[in-house]
């Protein structure tokens, strides 16, 4: 079918599927993969310039792609629930052949010799990459605004922010230019930028997806996550990426990845905790009372709701900061201009190719935080920053424990507030750094934490509810989540 | 009354393991492969690969930390060392800091002085870097990361040595033990074992410790003793003209026998270490432990004990012999095959030396089997062929392994053991020099070597000159 058969309508049509059901549509033969593909490359044409969630598009690839993919489905070799189904990746995923930027200037031509464990999976099962995702550069950053190839703008409102760092990833599934796509979260920057945009982003337990080939930022913080459409989609993406991977050393064995078996609208005796702590002084009173709006639905449904102080909330922060800026120090020192990536165009011996190469090839927020990360490494602060955080990082787990023990769920806001305004959040980092509060815990933790949209401000601007499960307890989030969408009813989409 | 100086000396030696791949991915180890064919996106640093253990290098450094008593940590971890250089791909080494495989260890070391214990402050298990070449013409630097990723050990001992002889004794004790452990080659010219001498010197009686330079480049024993002797000299004779040592890094020229500063204390970098979040923390428990226990060789020690005691070869031969695991267990498959330890040892004393010496050989270098060579044992003891044709054959055997039985036959080096031939032979050498003859009868005894010797060559060489002697004694 050529681009002039694809009436609006179709297109419009096949763009309202979710993720599963254009898969079954496909399955079903209503829908081609060819032409999945080629209606959002008709969206994308319609609201990219506006939007700009992409980093990095091949067209004639992923077309390619998804008429063998249609082949092979037709074939009977493909049996997927998302085979067919055009998927976007974070640009920090590395793809076999595809540039892979991370945002940044260092690795602007920069093209993978191998992808993702988790982009390979997705592959395997049928889902054909549409393009790469914006981002804030290394993933530094809350808005995607720290990118070094523009500004991805809300679908929502473009005079907003899409959240951060998976911002690209956010709006591409908002403005229907995928049907979901690859994030990664180390301190929320899948949930964050889901919230933001009205999409369902999930964080999975540490370990749960492999970290080979995601450019690291904070190794022992990043995990990679879907968002999606809805909570289903989300579900059954975290079923196909979620594997024991060899190449990982801090990949898990887990038996209970069966996450679609817990799209169960049930949550009758569920234990749900609210944290006052989470409650207080900054948080903006529109989503105040939407997320508590939320957690009375999930109570009318037959939820136990109950307050409690989690406690060592404020430490979140600084700790956080300490612990992911120090690994990034170390994990960014790779792009030195010597193996691959940019290089500066004069210099002068070894060391100044060094300085020049960074000081040219970083953005301010990166450099920021390397120097950050550096100093708190350094000999003689190591014991005072370093050290300190991660026995407060033990803390937190050790708070979080307690909580778990008396309840199935954590539920509260994803951020203080809404999307900010472009421009707002980089004039003042403390500030952009402060947004993060409710989201970091769980990477410090190592907890898996959910994103759904539970209302919108009077500016019409998603607001995001998150729930926070214990460690492996991703289906009890799942199960409440779904449960939650189904009880509110559609969201619907920014566009 | 002029000062009395002690040296004071510890070492850091680094070990490279043998094993088949590398640390952290499943690259060869192997040697002199063209540059970058041995390696992978995990050992060129890019992004998005993660390191995964080899089990094996930590089998090979808790089996040297047992042999060189030392306490094994239960739980240990891997840390990163970061600094900027083309050699490190990813720019920070993974190595250990703060909680290293192996701690508080000893060897006992035996020198002129008598026995010795020296003490082993901790072993580490790190990743080897690249490789750069420099190439003048080009005015460019390339980088080969063939080796980037192949696993070390470093040794750090307590500075309990006081002189190079002892030095000496405690590198060759831990290349002994290493190598029967078949941890490592511990090569010194081909860099599998490397040592940095820190030394410093102190009056004699003084209890504190002077400062101490690090000494690198050292490539041999005799460039660890020449090193040694200068760099005490120049510490002494800093000390005598009322200047201080600078503790300094230091690299020795062995061709010009100086040594040069490298880098100052001052100029040291902060290295950075923390635990690395892309490695797990390893915990061993005790069947781990006792499982590589229980896979621990017969060391030298106990092997030259059990030679003395089964063996009626003399203590040179078992110190040589047991100086080389590769030699001792040569030597011990073949006594097995032939029951003649001390044939079989002469054999190696003599030829096997020789022969080493004269091809630039290390003993770990032979690849003769232990079969072919008592086939030869047995070919000379059965007299089919005698000992001129017998180191002929052997020489063929060590340079190609050949088996002697097939290449006797072949070149038909077989003593002629027909009597008749033989007495033919004789009776023509007899005939045809009469002078000989003569002087031997007129009691020149000296004469019937040269007509042993021509009948050896008209029988070419393959008579037993015992029996060409008696007969030719017999006819005349």
């Amino acid at each position: 079918m050529t681009d002039k058969e694809i009436t609006g309508g179709v297109a419009r049509e096949i763009l309202a599927y979710t993720a599963v059901e254009l898969g079954k549509a496909i399955h079903e033969g209503k829908v081609t993969a060819v032409e999945a593909m080629e209606a959002v490359f008709k969206q994308i044409e319609r609201k990219e310039a506006e939007i700009h969630a992409y980093v990095t598009i091949d067209k004639d690839t992923a077309l390619q792609k998804a008429a063998q993919i249609q082949k092979r489905i037709e074939a009977g070799e493909l049996q997927g629930s998302l085979a067919g189904v055009p998927v976007a990746i974070k640009d920090n995923l590395c793809t076999e052949g595809m540039r892979t930027t991370c945002s940044s200037r260092i690795l602007e031509n920069f093209v993978p010799t191998f992808s993702a464990e988790a982009v390979s999976r997705l592959e395997e099962a049928g889902a054909v990459i549409v393009g790469k995702t914006n981002m804030d550069e290394f993933a530094m950053g809350s808005t995607t605004e720290t990118s070094a190839f523009g500004v991805t703008k809300n679908p929502w409102n473009t005079a907003h922010v899409p959240g951060g760092s998976s911002g690209g990833s956010a709006a591409a599934v908002a403005a229907e230019e995928c049907f979901f796509a690859l994030g990664s979260d180390t301190g929320g920057s899948i949930r964050q930028p889901a919230a933001y945009c009205g999409v369902v982003g999930m964080k999975p337990t540490y370990g749960t997806v492999s970290r080979y080939g995601l450019v690291a930022y904070g190794s022992s913080l990043d995990q990679i996550g879907p968002l999606a459409k809805d909570v289903t989609d989300c579900a059954t993406v975290l079923e196909i990426i979620a594997a024991h991977d060899a190449k990982d050393s801090t990949s898990m064995k887990r038996e209970d990845v069966d996450f679609t078996s817990a799209l169960v609208e049930d949550v009758k005796g569920l234990r749900i905790g609210i944290p006052r702590d989470y409650f207080g002084e900054g948080l903006d009173t529109e989503v105040k009372s939407a997320v508590l709006a939320a957690a009375k639905v999930l109570e009318q449904a037959g939820a136990v709701v109950e307050e409690f102080d989690l406690s060592l909330v404020e430490y979140a922060i600084p700790t956080y900061y300490t612990i992911a800026a120090a690994e990034a120090s170390s994990n960014l020192e790779r792009f030195d201009g010597i193996k691959y990536g940019y290089r500066t165009a004069d210099f002068n011996g070894l060391h100044d190719m060094y300085k020049k190469t960074r000081s040219e090839g970083f953005g301010a927020e990166v450099k920021r935080r390397i120097m950050l990360g550096s100093f708190v490494l350094s000999s003689g602060y190591y014991d005072a920053y370093y050290l300190k955080a991660l026995r407060v990082k033990a803390l937190i787990k050790q708070a979080f424990d307690a909580a778990f023990a008396r309840y199935d769920v954590i539920l509260g806001p994803v951020a203080p507030t809404t999307a900010p305004g472009l421009g707002e959040s980089l004039a003042d980092p403390l500030k952009m750094y402060l947004g993060d509060i409710y989201t970091i815990s769980a990477n410090l933790a190592g907890l898996p934490g959910i994103s759904l949209p539970c209302g919108k401000d009077g500016r019409g601007l998603p607001i995001g509810l998150q729930l926070l499960g214990d460690c492996f307890q991703e289906k009890k989030l799942i199960q409440c989540a779904y449960t939650y969408e189904k009880k509110r009813g559609p969201f619907g989409l920014s566009v | 009354m002029e000062k009395q100086y002690e040296t004071v000396i510890g070492l850091e030696v680094h070990v490279e393991l043998a094993t088949k791949t590398k640390i952290f991915c499943g690259c060869s180890t192997a040697f002199g492969g063209a540059p970058n064919t041995h390696t992978c996106p995990v050992c060129t640093g890019m992004p998005g690969t993660l390191p995964v253990l080899n089990g094996q290098v930590l089998e090979y450094a808790v089996a040297v930390g047992l042999a060189t008593n030392c306490s094994i940590t239960r739980y240990c971890k891997f840390d990163r060392k970061n600094y900027f250089y083309p050699d490190n791909p990813q720019n920070y080494q993974i190595s250990q800091l703060y909680l290293p495989i192996c701690r508080n260890g000893h060897v006992d070391i035996e020198t002129e002085g008598g026995v010795k214990s020296i003490g082993i402050h901790e072993i580490h298990m790190e990743e080897d870097a690249g490789k750069l070449i420099h190439d003048e013409w080009e005015d460019v630097s390339l980088v080969d990361y063939n080796r980037s990723g192949v696993p070390l050990i470093e040794i750090v001992s307590e500075p309990d040595m006081r002189n190079a002889q002892e030095v000496i004794a405690y590198l060759e004790k831990l290349r002994m033990t290493i190598q029967y452990l078949g941890a490592s080659d511990c090569k010194l010219n081909e860099g599998s074992m490397r040592a940095d001498v820190n030394l410093s010197v102190r009056e004699v009686g003084s209890t504190e410790l002077g400062t101490r330079t690090e000494m690198k480049n050292l490539n041999s024993f005799r460039a660890i003793t020449r090193a040694i002797t200068g760099e005490r000299e120049r510490q002494i004779e800093l000390l005598e003209r009322g200047e201080s040592v600078v503790q300094e890094t230091r690299r020795w020229d062995d061709a010009r026998e100086v040594s040069y500063a490298m880098r100052s204390k001052e100029d040291a970098q902060d290295y950075r270490y923390f635990p690395d979040p892309d490695l797990v923390p390893i915990q061993l428990d005790d069947a781990f432990i006792e499982r590589v226990r229980a896979g621990q060789p017969e060391f030298r020690e106990e092997k030259m004990e059990r030679y003395r005691r089964e063996f009626d070869i003399p203590d040179y031969d078992t110190r040589i012999i047991t100086g080389s695991k590769h030699m001792a267990d040569l030597f011990e498959a073949t006594v097995e095959l032939c029951h003649q330890p001390k044939k079989v040892s002469n054999w190696l004393m003599g030829e096997t030396l020789r022969l080493l010496k004269e091809r630039e050989m290390d003993p770990e270098d032979i690849r003769f089997t232990p079969a072919h060579f008592a086939k030869l044992i047995d070919l000379t003891e059965r007299k089919v062929i005698n000992t001129t044709v017998a180191k002929e054959v052997f020489e063929e055997m060590f340079d190609r392994d050949v088996d002697p039985e097939g290449y006797v036959e072949d070149k038909g080096l077989k003593m002629v053991g027909d009597g008749n031939a033989l007495r033919k032979t004789v009776e023509e050498v007899i005939a045809a020099n009469p002078q000989s003859v003569a002087d031997y009868r007129g009691g020149k005894e000296k004469a019937i070597g040269f007509l042993v010797g021509q009948t050896m060559k008209a029988m070419k060489g393959k008579a037993d000159p015992a029996s060409v002697n008696q007969l030719l004694k017999e006819l005349l």
